[in-house]
């Protein structure tokens, strides 16, 4: 009886939250033309209309379970202020809002939308220019950021802040979002058991993702584009990385992405195009590279000698300057299975496999690894047919850096994308 | 001189040699851009031919021409002319005759199939090194009066800056790898016309930013209007130093 | 007309040419003569500016011939062997060497020979295929064409057939009486018997005589070119003796 009784007394508490939510309107021009105002009177799990119009607010703190909508799109501007919405509850929805014009400060890392220890929060389909930082996440979990276009307008890495930025938080979902012009597209730093999933990084700074710290995360249908410097994937474990496009990061000191100090990751049908460096390596273990496409990069792979027991398999490297670089003459790796656009060997037996190994690593690049100023002899002839001496007779290139399943054909890796 | 000049042409173009070596440049140069994807790389594959080839074929080429018209000279001297009008006027035929073969082998497929500042730039500097190569070829010719020795010795000035020089740099780099030698390096590539024009060519495309730091001390110097100013200007000297010490020699010669 | 004064050129070690001293007169028809390594063709291609001399000068009608070219304008040069560009055929020879030699106008131009060796008929052969005599021939013929005041011929019999050779003697005497001056060196000393005013004797680089041939018959009581040199060289070796 009083375990009933218990149960409809839950179910009439809820239901009588559920029918006492409000709607309220903000309009400009009307009785409620304060956002600031409206959040204050409103009740718990109310929902906040915010009309389409152009409203001069910064320090919107919401404090209290709500769900703001924008409708026909209405610009909250900061005009150079402080940040403009604070989630400091659980379950806030935010959509639909454009926010605009948030100052940068020195002292301060001042963001559009900021969520402070809270938990399911789902920020959706906002569009944030010239925010400094765009979306803040800190100590927070089950949140949701998923459709929003954050676009700064950064020119140099100091004044600018990142377009998504989660620090310390865990089960975080950012999905479908677009962001460029800031100093990092996407900032991880301490967050777990979380998806990054079909967001497009652009035009940033420095890195398209920074990623540190983080473990047991998921990014996958993810493209990084045109950023300074490209991805950058440091001291996390458990990393899956899946099916994104890592392109166009073309400068002195860029590459598609960095693997630093992490463990026990995957890396499959990922897209490595015109990067300086595709993958540069720096004591990366037990990584599985498999399925990728590594095409027309400077160096596809860039493998430090402290990187161990990683597999490198079935991947295509295609029209690459560079195959494989590195700076150890020992190999603690596994490349298997590749194939290589520089195999100069032949398949008497049809099997579709190399008859003779390959060895991917080039003299010259190791060469102006230890001598950087060798880099302007490049395409000359001395180099080119120190190469070919060297690959005729290695001396000079790690020995047992091999691959001894070398393609004769491109993989298509069409199948291996239908079963995802 | 135009007479001689003109006449000088026209035998270079009844010559096979020379419409080979055209057909060749054409054939390579469509061959790499119909093959290769990327005109960035079709770029850098016709670099490292034209850097090994064209050097290679004019000095060849211009060190058996010189002998071979040993007679002809001998036969002009007896001529009221000129000395300097003589060897101007078989260095400006040679130059005329490769040059148009270069533009039309080279130059023409590369505009066709991409027009660029990297592919005009790669045009000039092949140019300029058909000059510079038929110049020393003259040297090495009107310096040794023996037919074999004078190949000898031109085949050692190809060498020489085809390899040798960049074998050179590549030791004194890994004995002093430890400075910063960069700038010091970029100024000692101005002693090579060849290396002079690879870089000019490469700093025009994306190959650039893979020579890291290096490159970008390198791509500052040779991106900017005063660094690629001066390197035309290096490669202008280089083709006016071994003019004028050809001229010195044949001014002096015993024919 | 000419003029070489304390003329030295040394090859290497090899001293060539040592105070030359000898004037050559339009009118005249010099003998350049001596044995292999005299220093003959040398001397010719000193005068024509192909040998640059160490020391000494060179006048042509009394300038310095040092660094100029506009003289030989009046030299016709006929070199001991003669070759051409390999690609050439005789007309465009003709044509082309004409072409360079705009100075002269057409009117001057001296055909004889050029006809009597029947070149118009070889005109359209390349010169590389050409024997040896039909080189001489046409570079005989080169060196008339211009009509110059001197003419220098270096072995002009050496590769010409009886006929021609006799066509070449002729022309050569005709010159000398119009008062051209024909310098010429040649082994077969038969041959310079009837062109010959003055002998010029070379050895080892120095001049051993230069006089007029009837000075040397009444010293040598000798009437043939080839008796007189035997003669001299005898006697020298009997005084050497």
């Amino acid at each position: 009886m009083l375990y009933k009784l218990l149960i409809g007394f839950i179910f009439f508490a809820c239901s009588a939250e559920v029918l006492s939510a409000k709607t309220w309107h903000v309009k400009p021009k009307s009785d409620l033309s304060e956002i600031k105002k409206a959040v204050e009177m409103a009740a718990d799990y109310d929902t906040v209309y915010i009309h389409n119009g152009t409203y001069f607010e910064d320090l919107i703190t919401i404090e209290k379970p709500l769900t703001i909508i924008g409708v026909g799109k209405p610009v909250i501007d900061s005009n150079g202020g402080d940040e403009i919405l604070i989630v400091a509850s659980d379950n806030v929805n935010i959509s639909g809002l454009t926010l605009q014009n948030v100052g940068v400060s020195f002292l301060k890392d001042r963001a559009a939308i900021r969520l402070v220890e809270v938990r399911n929060v789902v920020i959706k389909d906002n569009i944030l220019k010239n925010t400094f930082f765009g979306i803040y996440l800190q100590k927070s979990s089950h949140c949701k950021v998923i459709s929003n276009t954050i676009i700064g307008d950064a020119e140099n890495e100091i004044n600018a802040g990142n377009a998504i930025h989660i620090w310390k938080a865990n089960n975080i979902e950012v999905i479908d979002n677009m962001v460029s012009y800031h100093r990092d597209g996407i900032y991880f730093e301490f967050v777990d058991q979380s998806l990054i999933r079909g967001n497009s990084s652009k035009y940033n700074m420095r890195y398209g993702l920074h990623f540190m710290f983080s473990n047991y995360d998921i990014y996958k249908n993810n493209i990084f584009q045109h950023n300074g410097s490209g991805v950058a994937v440091m001291f996390s474990k458990q990393i899956k990385m899946i099916e994104n496009q890592f392109k166009d990061n073309w400068g002195g000191a860029s590459y598609g992405i960095l693997l630093k100090e992490i463990s026990d990751g995957l890396m499959e049908g990922n897209i490595f195009e015109r990067n300086t460096i595709g993958v540069l390596a720096e004591g990366a273990n037990r990584i599985r590279i498999s399925n990728n496409n590594f095409i027309n990069n400077g160096k596809a792979i860039n493998i430090k000698g402290n990187c161990l027991n990683n597999e490198i398999l079935s991947n295509n490297f295609i029209g690459n300057t560079f195959e494989v670089l590195t700076n150890s003459k020992s190999n603690l790796n596994h490349f298997e299975g590749n194939y290589w656009g520089q195999y100069k060997g032949y398949d008497l037996d049809k099997d579709g496999i190399g008859d003779v190994p390959h060895r991917p690593v080039n003299l010259f690049a190791l060469v102006t690894d230890k001598i950087p100023a060798a880099n302007m002899l490049l395409h000359s002839f001395l180099v080119n047919s120190m190469e070919m001496a060297e690959r005729m007779f290695p001396q000079m290139i790690p020995e047992h850096l091999i691959d001894k399943k070398p393609q004769i054909k491109p993989i298509s890796h069409d199948s291996y994308q239908r079963t995802q | 001189m135009l007479k001689i000049t003109k006449f000088i042409v026209q035998d270079l173009f009844r010559n096979w040699i020379i419409l080979l070596y055209m057909i060749f440049l054409m054939a390579a140069s469509f061959g790499f851009f119909m093959l290769e994807g990327q005109a960035d790389k079709a770029l850098l594959g016709l670099l490292n031919l034209s850097l090994l080839v064209v050097p290679m074929m004019t000095i060849i080429f211009s060190t058996m021409y010189y002998y071979n018209m040993y007679e002809f000279i001998v036969l002009m001297l007896a001529q009221p002319l000129k000395r300097k009008t003589i060897l101007s006027s078989i260095f400006l035929g040679l130059c005329i005759a490769f040059g148009l073969a270069l533009i039309v082998g080279l130059g023409i497929p590369m505009l066709v199939m991409n027009y660029s500042i990297a592919s005009l730039m790669l045009l000039g500097v092949d140019l300029l090194l058909t000059f510079i190569f038929i110049a020393i070829a003259l040297v090495a010719g009107i310096w040794t009066r023996d037919k074999a020795k004078g190949m000898g010795v031109s085949l050692l000035f190809w060498v020489y800056f085809v390899l040798i020089f960049d074998g050179l740099i590549l030791l004194l780099m890994y004995n002093f790898s430890d400075y910063p030698i960069e700038k010091i390096i970029l100024y000692i590539t101005l002693l090579n016309p060849i290396d002079i024009g690879r870089i000019l060519v490469l700093m025009q495309t994306q190959a650039a930013a893979l020579m890291g730091y290096s490159g970008a001390v390198f791509n500052q110097f040779f991106t900017q209007g005063w660094g690629i100013a001066l390197a035309f200007l290096a490669l202008l000297f280089w083709t006016a130093l071994p003019v004028f010490i050809s001229f010195r020699l044949f001014h002096k010669k015993d024919l | 007309m000419i003029h070489i004064r304390e003329l030295n050129k040394k090859f290497g070690k090899h001293h060539v040419l040592q105070n030359i001293n000898l004037q050559f007169e339009l009118g005249q028809g010099v003998a350049l003569i001596g044995p292999n390594g005299s220093g003959k063709t040398t001397l010719i291609k000193a005068l024509l500016g192909m040998v640059i001399p160490d020391k000494g000068e060179m006048l042509f009608n009394g300038s310095s011939i040092k660094n100029q070219s506009l003289y030989r304008q009046n030299i016709g040069y006929m070199p001991q062997i003669s070759r051409f560009p390999d690609n050439m055929k005789v007309g465009q020879l003709f044509n082309m060497i004409r072409d360079v030699r705009e100075d002269i106008k057409a009117d001057v131009y001296d055909w004889e020979l050029y006809d009597s060796f029947e070149i118009e008929q070889m005109k359209t052969k390349r010169l590389n295929i050409l024997s040896g005599g039909m080189k001489q021939k046409v570079s005989a013929a080169l060196a008339f064409l211009f009509n110059p005041k001197v003419l220098v011929l270096d072995e002009p019999t050496a590769g010409l057939d009886p006929v021609s050779n006799e066509i070449l003697k002729e022309k050569l005497r005709k010159s000398i009486t119009n008062g051209k001056l024909v310098l010429i060196t040649s082994h077969i000393l038969n041959d310079l018997d009837e062109i010959t005013t003055h002998v010029a004797y070379l050895m080892d680089g120095k001049t051993q005589f230069f006089k007029s041939l009837e000075q040397l018959k009444m010293e040598t009581s000798e009437d043939r070119l080839n008796k007189i040199i035997a003669h001299i060289l005898n006697g020298e070796e009997a005084v050497h003796a």
